[in-house]
Order: structure tokens, then C-alpha cells, then sequence
């Protein structure tokens, strides 16, 4: 399994808030699990994000927030994702976000949204099984 | 407490049970786990026995209410004379809708008011600047200048109420706005009474809201400590937080200790002012978490108290017993909610609280039920205020002081936490103190394994979590009503700090941010200009601006 190919997984924090005590535990998570895991740091902007999706060239980004501002961001960040031609990089999400608006993010183009008490092994599954076929 | 021939007797016969009794026992009805451990890690034994506490002495452990150690609460009568303060954190939206939220708190009896402001304000940005965008109001309510103060404390009179404000990076801001409304208000600077959190050292280990660093950011502390110890005599200048220690993954010792710590740091930064520890340690308070194992969070908070006296009397020489003891606010843990089955949360919360009072807090927040899925409904957030409400009214646990003192169990576990915290302590002295261990990253990482670990025990079911890990319901739909905030909240405030600063005295504020510059320079305090400002209407960015100019920002050390 040597050949295996590692995993590029982006954790991104963006928004002001600065619960981070989720995404660390899932970098981590996914990091034990074998893959790549590049995690930005509190209080990135979408710029920053989509920036360092680019320069970092992974195939997935895991958003979390909770200070309630992922209605603004979380379009911004699928806008920017386009504009630079990243259509291709999975993203998924977590934090505290109301059920009613899960709807409108997945049409966005958001994988998955998971609320707390999902446990990482989920996770880890999920970004395995729906990791993007790159050419 | 014991003497030593009754003390070999109650050995004796113990070692008799462990060899007769129990072991048919344990054959027919094994016991559910081979080792029962609490959060800290601390091995919780099958019995305890007076053998457990058989060095300690009554009065040098434990003595009597508002004596030293404190042990057994802060006051000589405790809930007998006065209930704690049930002070519910709150603020979202706009200055009206959360002085709408504190007159309905205020009316369905509580006691003191507590703000929550939101990330902008709480990370020095105006509400108009772009990283506000989607912000404003959302976790808390928009402050950006004097303005936003006098709509959110109209009709709510700073002599009848005491204030808690949750700020730290631009703690001074505030302060300074809420002496000015005092001011206002025609209310005497003596008479102003309230709590500004004003503990940055935790923000760079734990809640990670940082503006400046390290130095400077104690530095403004200090200033706050300084000024109020000399104006302001009734307010708590710093309430040193072990709530965000333990939120962000710290088991129940490592907050104790680190908390403790920090506590450490404020005093030494405060006397290299000149001040003598008498005069200003009385008026530190502290912010405790509490969690679900209710002996662990009552053995802490005792604890707590008993190793603070000792760190005031021993380390730092404090002659006044108001210098060692240790007034707390407690809030229940907003990580052990779940967002499956919510009103389980509003059971952990009564557990929660439970703990807190009999651990002898001076004032409580109650969590709601509905926290792990948006910020608090008013249904949700009176039903919170209920849960103190029964415990203080219909429990009866409020009609002795410190009912579990004696319990072989409950004293064991406190001499625990304490020893362990005091662990801690020398391995951070050795380190050679909080900045140093901030620098290495030792307490970030500590904290993180903490989290990551505890996370693995529920992911394995080590760690039962009802609702969640066991217990669940298939296909759960949740039916509560959310609050929620609009962008028009957003909107609105925009358009009033634009509207202030084109009303005000533009040439006045640009003279006063000059000043301010010049005493951050030259290091003087920074309280008297910052007051002046406010009353000017400079914004709070303005002001966080020109000190992010002298001092720089914080750049984050990532630990994982």
C-alpha cells in the first residue's frame, strides 16, 4: 500500500470566531487517518482560504465555523473557489449551523455540513468515499 | 480528624471486607468497568474511608467560612444570607435587542447583567470594517462607540445593577464606555460596580481572541487593574478564566491550574506598578467551567479557593484575608450540550449548576438547552434561569454552607485536584513562567491533547454520551424554535456608527487618538485618554487601530 496516494485535506477557519477546538480535532483526525492536513489558523478570510486551497493544491477543504457569519462567507468562499477554477476540490463543513440553512449551502456546492456529536470516524469515511477523481 | 488507633481499626476492617465480603461480590455482580478514572485522569476508588483523609487537619484545611484557606466558601454566611448573583450572558443584534433582552432577564429575576459582545467588537474591528462582514451581532451584541452603549443601558440604572462584561483585547474600550454612561447617568465613579474579564493570557492558549501581544496585551491589562484599584472601588477589574481553558479541551485539573497561573502573572504584573498586594488582589474575581462529574467540579472549586489563600499568603505575602480569597463566577459547560435530544442539555445543566452551588460559587450562569444549535431563544434562556431559581428556592442545598464538607470522597478528590494543580504550577515556574510556556506552545498542546483525548473516548464509547454515543434516536428531527439574527441587524448598525462619526467633533477625536498614541508610547496609562475618547464618540476600531500601531498584532501560534 506504499503507492497509496496521500490526501491533501485543507481545514479552514474562516470568520472571527475562534472555537477551534473542533477543527483541530478533526485535522487531527484526518491526519492519523494518513492524509496530508494543512490547517490555516483562526480568523482567515475567504481570499486567504481559496489562496492557500491553490498554493497548497488540495483536493478537499473542511470549513468550520460558529459564530454564525457562514451565510456570508461560506457563498463567498464557493464564489471564489469558481473564479479560480478550483471546481474540483471537495468541501465539506461543520460547526454550529442551523438545519434550515443546509439546503441553500449544498446548493452552493457544499458537500456535507456536520453538527457537533458527529464522531471523527464519520469523517474520516466521508472524505475517503467522496474524494474527487482528479485526472 | 481522626485519631491513629481508629484510623488502623477502620484499615484493619476495610482490608477484612476487601478479603471476605466483597470478592463474592464482585463474582456475581462484577463491577461495570475494571478502573473508574474522573476527566483529570484521577483514578476514582471503589470506597473512600476516613483513612483517605486521615492527614488532614480540620482547621488548617478546611476551617470556617470567609477564614483562611476559605475551603468551605468565600462569606461567613453564604446562601444563607444571600443567594449567589444569577447573572445570564447575553447580547445579540442590535443595542436594542439585547437592552430588550436584559429588561426581560432583569424582570423574570435575575440579578446582574452580563454582556456578550460580538466578534467584531470583541477583536477590536468596527462593525463597517470588511472583516465585520457577516458578523455583526451574530454571537453577541455590536458595540463600535458610546452610542451603541447608551441605547443598550437606556433605562437600566448603574447604581441599582452590577455589570459583567466578557472582553479582554479591547477591555479598556469598554470600560471606559461604561464609566462614561455612569458618568452620564449622574452615577458616582465609586458607586459603578461590575467585572470586566480582562484576562488576556488565556486568550493565547485557549479562547485565541487576541489583538496584541503577549506583553502588551498585560500591559492594558494591568492599566484596568491599576485605574480601577485607584477610581473605581467596587468594580472586579479581572476575572481570570479557566471557563475557556476548559472549553477549548482542558480536563478539570489542568483548568484549576493554569487559571491559577495566570492569576499568578496578573499579581506580579500589578505589583511592578508600585501597587501593594493589599490593595489591589481583593478585588480579583475568577470564571470557573463546570462540568458533568459533579465531585470532580465540587473538589475544584474548593480546591480552587484553598490553593488561591495559599498563593496569596505564601508566594505573594497578602496580609488581608480579602487579598486570599477567591470570588467566583461559574458558568455551566457550553461543549457537554448536545444538539441531539436537546432538552437532555437542560439535565446537564442542573447537574451542572448543582456542582457549582455546592461548590460555593458567588454568581452562576445556567446555559440553555438550545446552545448547541444557535444562540438562546427567550423561552430557552428563562427555562435556564429556572434551573437556579429551583435549586436556590426548592433544593434546600442552599440552607447550610458547603453540605459535602466531610465527605471522605469529596475531601480526598479536593486534596487531589489541589496537589496536582500545585504539580502544574512548579513545572510552569520551572519553565520558567506563563510567557514561556505560551511561547513553547506547552499549554496550547496540553490542552489540545486533552480535547483530542476526550474526543477518542466518545468516539470509542469509552465515554458514554447520552443521546449522542448511546441512546440515540434514528432519523431525529428537531423541532425548537431558533433565534435567529438578520442581516438587517447588520445594516442598522452600519448605518449608526457612520451616522456618529459624521456628528461628532471630528478635529476633538483626531487630538485625543494623538494623545493616546503619545501615552501608549511613552507607557502610561492608557485609561484616563481612552475615557476621554469615548466621550468624544471615537469607535472602538479608532482606538484599537492606533494601539495595534504602537504594539502590532498578534500572530497566532498554531499547535494542533
Amino acid at each position: 500500500m506504499s503507492q497509496e496516494h496521500k490526501i491533501r485535506v485543507l481545514v479552514a477557519k474562516p470568520g472571527l470566531d475562534s472555537h477551534d477546538r473542533g477543527a483541530k480535532i478533526v485535522a487531527r483526525a484526518l491526519r492519523d487517518a494518513g492524509m496530508e492536513v494543512i490547517y490555516t489558523g483562526l480568523r482567515q478570510t475567504p481570499e486567504q482560504i481559496v489562496e492557500t486551497a491553490l498554493q497548497e493544491d488540495v483536493e478537499v477543504i473542511g470549513l468550520s465555523i460558529l459564530s454564525g457569519a457562514h451565510m456570508t462567507l461560506f457563498p463567498r468562499i464557493m464564489e471564489l473557489l469558481k473564479e479560480k477554477e478550483l471546481n474540483d476540490v471537495m468541501v465539506f463543513a461543520g460547526g454550529i449551523i442551523p438545519e434550515e440553512d443546509i439546503p441553500e449551502l449544498k446548493k452552493l456546492g457544499i458537500k456535507e455540513i456536520f453538527g457537533p456529536g458527529t464522531p471523527t470516524e464519520t469523517l474520516v469515511k466521508f472524505v475517503r468515499k467522496n474524494l474527487p477523481k482528479r485526472i | 480528624m481522626f485519631d491513629q488507633e481508629k484510623i488502623e481499626e477502620i484499615i484493619k476492617e476495610k482490608k477484612r471486607w476487601e478479603q471476605t465480603t466483597l470478592p463474592r461480590w464482585v463474582k456475581t455482580r462484577p463491577e461495570r468497568q475494571i478502573e473508574f478514572y474522573n476527566t483529570s485522569q484521577i483514578k476514582i476508588d471503589r470506597i473512600y474511608t476516613p483513612e483517605d483523609v486521615k492527614n488532614m487537619d480540620y482547621l488548617q484545611d478546611l476551617g470556617f467560612p470567609s477564614e483562611y484557606p476559605f475551603t468551605r466558601g468565600v462569606h461567613a454566611t453564604m446562601y444563607r444570607g444571600r443567594l449567589w448573583t444569577m447573572r445570564q450572558f447575553s447580547g445579540f443584534g442590535t443595542a436594542e435587542q439585547t437592552n430588550q433582552r436584559f429588561k426581560y432577564l432583569l424582570n423574570e429575576g435575575e440579578t446582574g447583567l452580563s454582556i456578550a459582545f460580538d466578534y467584531p467588537t470583541i477583536t477590536g474591528y468596527d462593525s463597517d470594517h470588511p472583516k465585520a462582514c457577516g458578523e455583526v451581532g451574530r454571537c453577541g451584541v455590536a458595540v463600535a462607540s458610546l452610542k451603541d452603549f447608551e441605547i443598550l443601558f437606556d433605562g437600566i440604572p448603574l447604581d441599582k445593577v452590577t455589570t459583567s462584561m466578557t472582553i479582554n483585547g479591547p477591555a479598556a474600550v469598554l470600560l471606559a464606555m461604561y464609566v462614561a454612561i455612569g458618568d452620564k447617568q449622574g452615577v458616582s465613579r465609586t458607586m459603578l460596580g461590575g467585572t470586566t474579564q480582562n484576562d488576556m493570557l488565556k486568550e493565547f492558549f485557549a479562547q485565541k481572541l487576541c489583538i496584541f501581544p503577549p506583553k502588551p496585551s498585560v500591559k492594558l491589562v494591568t492599566d484596568i487593574i491599576e485605574y480601577s484599584t485607584r477610581n473605581l472601588p467596587r468594580w472586579n477589574p479581572i476575572s481570570i478564566s479557566g471557563y475557556h481553558i476548559r472549553e477549548a479541551g482542558a480536563n478539570a485539573v489542568q483548568e484549576l491550574a493554569f487559571t491559577l497561573y495566570d492569576g499568578i502573572a496578573y499579581v506580579e504584573s500589578t505589583l511592578e506598578r508600585g501597587l501593594n498586594v493589599d490593595e489591589f488582589a481583593p478585588r480579583f474575581s475568577f470564571f470557573f467551567a463546570s462540568h458533568n462529574d459533579l465531585f470532580e467540579e465540587i473538589a475544584k472549586f474548593r480546591a480552587a479557593r484553598r490553593l488561591w489563600a495559599k498563593i496569596m499568603k505564601e508566594r505573594f505575602h497578602a496580609k488581608k484575608p480579602r487579598s486570599m480569597w477567591m470570588r467566583m463566577h461559574v458558568q455551566t459547560s457550553g461543549c457537554t450540550l448536545t444538539a441531539q435530544q436537546p432538552l437532555n442539555n437542560i439535565i446537564r445543566v442542573t447537574i451542572q449548576s448543582l456542582a457549582a452551588v455546592l461548590g460555593g460559587t458567588q454568581s452562576l450562569h445556567t446555559n440553555s438547552f438550545d446552545e448547541a444549535l444557535c444562540l438562546p431563544s427567550e423561552e430557552a434562556v428563562r427555562l435556564a434561569l429556572r434551573i437556579q431559581q429551583i435549586i436556590a428556592h426548592e433544593s434546600g442545598v442552599a440552607n447550610t454552607i458547603d453540605p459535602i464538607a466531610g465527605s471522605y470522597y469529596v475531601e480526598a478528590l479536593t486534596n487531589e485536584m489541589e496537589e496536582k494543580s500545585t504539580e502544574y504550577i512548579e513545572k510552569i515556574d520551572n519553565m520558567g513562567g506563563v510567557y514561556t510556556a505560551i511561547e513553547k506552545g506547552f499549554l496550547q498542546k496540553e490542552i489540545a491533547d486533552s480535547a483530542f483525548k476526550y474526543q477518542q473516548e466518545i468516539d470509542c464509547c469509552k465515554r458514554k454520551l447520552v443521546g449522542v454515543n448511546d441512546y440515540a434516536i434514528a432519523n431525529e428531527c428537531r423541532t425548537i424554535p431558533l433565534l435567529r439574527v438578520t442581516p438587517k441587524v447588520e445594516e442598522e448598525q452600519v448605518a449608526r456608527l457612520q451616522k456618529v462619526r459624521r456628528g461628532r467633533d471630528n478635529a476633538m477625536v483626531k487630538k485625543i487618538l494623538a494623545q493616546l498614541h503619545d501615552d501608549a508610547d511613552k507607557d502610561r496609562n492608557l485609561m484616563p485618554t481612552i475615557i476621554e475618547a469615548m466621550k468624544a464618540y471615537a469607535t472602538l476600531g479608532e482606538i484599537c487601530d492606533v494601539l495595534r500601531g504602537v504594539y502590532g498584532e498578534y500572530k497566532e501560534l498554531i499547535v494542533i
